[in-house]
């Protein structure tokens, strides 16, 4: 790693302060390591954040659930609120990672994770995501990992977390504060695509901090799925996963959510697949529209054409299970 | 001896068991040194080209940082072949650390920069700059296919006429199988930490199969003779990778030598990746048979990847002339020469690939013939090795596959394939042979009775996790009539009695045989010390009529006894030293062990993810001295097996000519929850040839076969054939 | 916790509970937990096999929760309490755990024997696994190259009573 200069702040706005072009805020610290030891990240500062009043979870005024974004990935899939009202965020959550590494991660850590692709992390490679300019060695080189959907010609990478993928699909809201006071964004435009700026992996402002995360009141806890498909059966990030969530009125779909994971540079939602579910008897024609409609437009590189076939049996089967009931 | 009361062939604890579990078994990286200096290793990032330049000063200019090593400042070192060419070297030229300013392959160490601790050499090491002129390069084996030359192996020349043969069978198999590269990843980081002595001698840790491999090595290579000592007690996983000195060693001793000073180099996960593995084949096999499956002619064809400086081969196609009764065999071997480092031995090397395609293609066979595919093995079921003509000294394989089959339940497996489901997943069961060499190599030993009645044995053998500690004791326990705890052997250091290289499953053929003698030297030394009272009741009496036993050295006629610290406390220590050589005797017998592997798989029909749910292995391997470490290895090597069949491969970028998924995360060997049970029987094998303890060892045999074994499950699963491993879902879908 | 800056850099004091004992260290910033035990303390019980949290190797017990020690600064943890494999028994006895680990012979090797006995120290504490499936799933954050994954599951099984059976007195 290059020396770094460390400071623990203990208020939020001395945090907010203290962050500077070279700064990096540390919280879990599970990727951002990882990622200083490679020499990817090579930030002058790093503010130590453990020590902000972020750590609780609490009922908001409208009758959701406000995540502290200090609160451990394992707390979080853990809690009792979370288990009963959000289990999809549990499941997704526990397919993620190890046990030790989500007693380290923090929730608002999670939203940050780079990706996993392996050219933006080896340094002797060009990635325009690291370094901006250089080009994309994955989109000729080794892509079986990499997104089908709404990549562009200078990044192909995808957003390898599990978590963000069920927060995507219970539309929750990712609350920051920088200097320019607080923002409360969308999950889902919380991410971003690559286009021009993959280096870019949000929309997050230099020295903004995430401060928490908002669930709204409903958590389809009686119908929801959380599909994750990898190359060994734990302990592996996702090809392709897929978070399912339903209200359903007998065997009537009233709403339904559908969220991806493994296959673009940001969970992967869209209303009009979604649509396609609302009114209908859950079946499987159903939702093999609905999958075909949510992955219009993919384009597959050479090694992962595969994941388009393998995300639409997935999608089917992902709803096909939330919509028998959860299983607890 | 082998009384009631002997440790031999018991299921016991591993003796270094409670350092293990307690975190004090000390492993290379871990010896504590005054004044050590840390080492970070600079690798280059092409494939093929010169150096150009190297800019070390920002790296030089850190406070702590006490060199940057090059090939321009190294101490000298050999400059002929000869001096590399250590114990397991292929054929060729052998890669030499900084020697000269040529880049062979990406990820060649480059430079090592030294400094007074770790993060600081890692972090100075980022900072070296190397300009390089870089020429093209080659590193994919399917697109150099056409430059191979047939490999520098001994093999088995062609028998009877497989053209014919082949032409007038019934039925005919003619397949091509791939593999890809895999890397051996042991848990613990290759790592050395060379000691500097006010002598100038070196006393080194190092983490190594063959602690005298390596200083043979450095003494040759730095013109060192007596000089050095190599320390390996404890090895944190190896499987090949330990065979050949890596090159952390040598770049430690320079520096050490550089600078007078003590320096640990350890390897980062990602450097794990820049040295020997298992090579990328293809193979073809042609397989002839009449209408009931008996086999008329094989063809095993295979081309294997090696560096440009090296030619290496492994034992892969030779198992098409031995495992099955043919009389019509031809095999052939190339290799081609690619922009990479070269390939080392890896768990059962060859056998794991050469008799994954061949079990895979006698599945093929099986179905052609329309029998079932354990049927189609004893029908050519054979007690001679076609390749030597000679017939086993024993060959319990026919047990393997019965005891295998039977516990199993392989009458259950559907012949039809894609007719078993599970809710929404394929049920599939699948079989395949196992075989590998038994062997044997010189080694000695020293057995010391202190004069407080301890045992200590001890050989410059290796303990890789395989038990060696555990099963040498039981041996020399045995020998000597004494208990597990008054015997203690040592190991992993290079001034002790010559041990060969800890590989190739041939350990506790070629130490234990060491120990049985050098014990019995000392059974003989103990009489000769009783006798020499003139009054002593053991007058007259030699080895055939007294036993070792509870310690004791006693007169089978049962009339005296006499504790062995009796006589040791008048004698004073008395000392034993054995070496031992292949008997004469094996040379009119062909030696293996052999192995019946079931696995039953389910493939989820809609998402392809496969799950191995059950494993049957059954083992032929003579005397097992300790059935639970024994056990162990098999369900290790099984382990294996399944990552190969379903998992690993290290992927390379062609045209950047370097590994992409080099870490833990993107390189997947199975974790816990892809393994399920593993039922392990060792069958009653009985060989008075192979040596005197009857043992045959059991560190490959697991591996061989359960690719195959998996691969024709998943046939029988889903009804596709997948012929290039590993098979991930996508491959299935 | 306490800093300085030097030619060498920032240097912090923090004060750990190491195996139950108090100590003062004085650590730079970008020292990971895991180089702090290995390089400074000789605590090389704890091992580094990948050093980026994708083997287990170096998993110990951070407040009683099981972590790997290889993605964490150690300047982060003033004031936590620590276990490591050399304190996760008394000196004469092993813990449960580690005599499960010696009769079912869960390992080879043993390099990453004192991160599985961490970790399964952690899911025991945990209380989220019991079944044969639960277990294999919330051990697999430690790999195990020699692959003594069944032998590893039984000694878990086998010790899993006698732990909760302790926890349930105290």
């Amino acid at each position: 790693m290059t020396p770094f200069s460390y400071q623990r702040p203990e208020r939020i706005d001395q945090a907010i302060a203290l962050h500077g072009p070279q700064s990096r805020y540390i919280a879990g610290g599970t990727n951002l390591l990882d990622l200083m030891k490679e020499n990817v990240l090579q930030p002058g500062q790093l503010i130590d954040i453990n020590g902000l009043p972020l750590r609780e979870i609490e009922r908001t005024a409208e009758g959701g659930l406000r995540i502290g974004a200090l609160v451990s990935n394992a707390d979080l899939a853990w809690h009792p609120q979370i288990e009963q009202r959000y289990p999809l965020l549990s499941k997704a959550i526990l397919a993620g990672a190890s046990p030790q590494l989500r007693n380290m991660a923090s929730t608002g850590g999670n939203l940050l994770q780079r990706t996993r692709c392996y050219y933006f992390y080896d340094t002797a490679t060009p990635c325009n995501k690291r370094e901006p300019g250089s080009g994309c060695s994955a989109r000729d080189g080794r892509n079986r990992i990499h997104a089908i959907l709404g990549a562009s010609e200078h990044c192909a990478a995808v957003h390898p977390s599990d978590m963000c993928v069920a927060l995507a699909a219970l539309d929750a809201r990712v609350h920051v504060e920088g200097t320019h006071g607080k923002r409360r964004l969308e999950l889902v435009d919380f991410h971003r695509l690559p286009g021009d700026q993959p280096q870019q992996d949000n929309v997050l402002i230099e020295g903004e901090l995430i401060t928490a995360i908002e669930l709204p009141v409903e958590g389809f806890a009686s119908h929801c799925a959380y599909l994750k498909v990898r190359d060994r059966a734990s302990y592996a990030f996702a090809l392709v996963s897929v978070a399912a969530a339903l209200e359903m009125d007998g065997d009537i779909i009233r709403r339904g959510r559908i969220a991806l994971g493994g296959v673009a540079h940001k969970p992967w939602r869209l209303e009009e697949a979604e649509e396609l579910l609302n009114g209908k008897r859950a079946e499987p024609e159903c939702f093999a529209a609905a999958a075909d409609r949510l992955l219009q437009g993919a384009q597959p590189l050479a090694d992962n054409a595969f994941k388009i076939d393998l995300a639409r049996r997935a999608i089917v089967r992902a709803l096909t299970e939330a919509a028998g009931g959860t299983v607890r | 001896m082998n009384s009631a009361n002997s440790p031999l062939g018991k299921p016991l604890d591993r003796v270094d068991g409670p350092l293990k579990v307690t975190g004090k078994a000390c492993y290379a990286a871990e010896a504590e040194v005054p004044g050590l200096l840390y080492g970070a290793v600079v690798s280059s990032s092409i494939a093929r080209g010169r150096i150009k330049g190297i800019d070390a000063a920002a790296a030089e200019a850190l406070p702590g940082v006490r060199l940057v090593l090059t090939h321009q400042n190294r101490p000298p070192v050999a400059s002929y072949d000869e001096p590399y060419e250590d114990d397991d070297a292929a054929d060729g030229s052998p890669f030499r650390p900084l020697y000269n300013d040529r880049v062979l392959y990406s990820g060649q160490p480059l430079a090592l920069v030294v400094a007074e601790t770790q993060a600081l050499a890692r972090h100075a090491a980022s900072l070296v700059r190397i300009e390089y002129e870089v020429e093209a390069h080659q590193t994919d084996l399917q697109a150099a296919r056409e430059q191979a030359h047939d490999a520098p192996a001994e093999l088995p020349e062609p028998r009877g006429d497989f053209d014919s043969a082949c032409a007038a069978a019934a039925k005919r198999v003619d397949c091509e199988y791939g593999t890809p590269v895999e890397h051996h990843n042991p848990m613990e980081p290759h790592a050395s930490i060379v000691q500097y002595q006010p002598g100038g001698e070196l006393l080194i840790h190092d983490k190594t199969q063959g602690v005298q491999n390596c200083q043979r090595y450095l003494e040759q290579v730095f013109d060192m003779q007596g000089k050095i000592r190599v320390l390996s007690p404890f090895v944190g996983g190896a499987f090949g990778s330990g065979l050949r000195p890596q090159y952390q060693l040598p770049l430690a001793v320079m520096a050490a030598l550089k600078l007078k000073a003590s320096v640990r180099v350890e390897l980062t996960r990602q450097q794990m990746f820049t040295f020997g593995y298992r090579p990328r084949t293809f193979q073809q096999l042609k397989l002839a048979a009449d209408g009931e499956g008996r086999l008329r002619a094989i063809e095993h064809k295979a081309i294997g990847q090696t560096s440009r400086f090296e030619d290496f081969t492994e034992h892969e196609v030779e198992w098409s002339g031995m495992l099955y009764a043919c009389d019509n065999v031809r095999l052939g071997y190339r290799l081609a020469p690619l922009d990479v480092y070269t390939p080392l031995d890896m768990r059962a090397p060859g056998a794991t690939i050469g008799v994954y395609a061949l079990e895979c293609a006698m599945d093929e066979l099986a179905h052609e013939v329309g029998i079932d595919p354990l049927e189609l093995r004893l029908r050519n079921y054979t007690d001679i090795n076609g390749n030597e003509g000679k017939r086993y000294s024993s060959k319990e394989l026919r047990a393997c596959y019965q005891q295998g089959a039977e516990r199993f339940g392989w009458s259950r497996r559907p012949a039809q394939p894609r007719s078993l489901r599970d809710g929404h997943q394929l049920v599939g069961m699948g079989m395949a042979t196992g075989v590998w060499e038994a062997m044997q190599m010189p080694a000695s030993a020293r057995a010391c009775l202190d004069a407080d009645g301890r045992l200590l044995v001890t050989s410059a053998t290796a303990d890789i996790g395989t038990g060696t500690y555990t099963a040498m004791t039981q041996i020399a326990a045995d020998a000597m009539g004494l208990s597990m705890a008054e015997v203690e052997f040592r190991l992993g250091d290079s001034s002790l009695p010559q041990a060969p290289l800890e590989g190739g499953s041939a350990t506790v053929s070629s130490v234990g045989s060491a120990v049985q003698r050098a014990c019995a030297g000392l059974r003989q030394k103990l009489l000769d010390a009783v006798q020499q009272s003139p009054a002593s009741p053991f007058t007259g009496a030699n080895l055939e009529t007294v036993e070792f036993v509870d310690g004791q050295l006693r007169l089978k006629s049962g009339e005296h006894a006499v504790p062995l610290r009796d006589i040791v406390q008048v004698s004073g220590a008395l000392e034993a030293e054995a070496s031992v050589k292949p008997d004469e005797k094996r040379d009119a017998w062909a030696t293996g062990t052999h192995s019946a592997v079931f696995v039953e798989v389910r493939v989820d029909e809609d998402l392809g993810t496969i799950k191995v749910s059950r494993v049957v292995s059954a083992i032929a391997a003579g005397r097992i001295v300790n059935p639970k470490t024994a056990g162990n290895q098999i369900v290790g090597g099984v382990v294996w097996g399944i990552g190969q069949a379903l998992h690993e491969e290290t992927l390379i970028d062609h045209r950047l000519g370097r590994y992409m998924n080099h870490n833990l995360a993107e390189y997947h060997i199975p974790v816990n929850a892809d393994i399920p049970e593993i039922d392990v029987i060792f069958v009653e094998e009985h060989d008075e040839i192979v040596n005197d303890l009857g043992s045959k060892g059991v560190g490959e045999i697991g591996i061989v076969g359960v690719a195959a074994a998996v691969a024709n499950a998943i046939y029988n699963a889903t009804g596709k054939r997948v012929r290039d491993l590993p098979i991930t879902l996508d491959k299935v879908l | 916790m306490s800093e300085n800056s030097s030619a060498a850099g920032q240097t912090c004091t923090i004060s750990l509970e190491l195996n139950g004992e108090r100590r003062e260290l004085q650590v730079q910033p970008w020292t990971t937990l895991l180089d702090l035990l290995r390089d400074q303390l000789g605590l090389t019980g704890t091992k580094k096999g990948c050093d980026h949290g994708q083997c287990g190797a170096c998993t110990v017990l951070l407040d009683g929760r099981r972590i790997n020690s290889c993605l964490t600064l150690a300047v982060m943890h003033d004031g936590a309490s620590l276990t490591t494999i050399e304190g996760l028994a008394s000196e004469a006895t092993l813990h449960p755990l580690q005599a499960a680990f010696v009769k079912h012979d869960a390992f080879q090797c043993g390099y990453c024997t004192p991160g599985q006995i961490c970790s399964a120290a952690g899911l025991a504490a945990e209380n989220r696994a019991s079944s044969r499936d639960e277990i294999r799933e919330h051990m697999s954050g430690n790999l195990c190259r020699c692959g003594a994954y069944p032998n590893i599951l039984a000694a878990i099984e086998d010790a899993l009573p006698t732990l909760r059976g302790q926890e349930g007195a105290q």
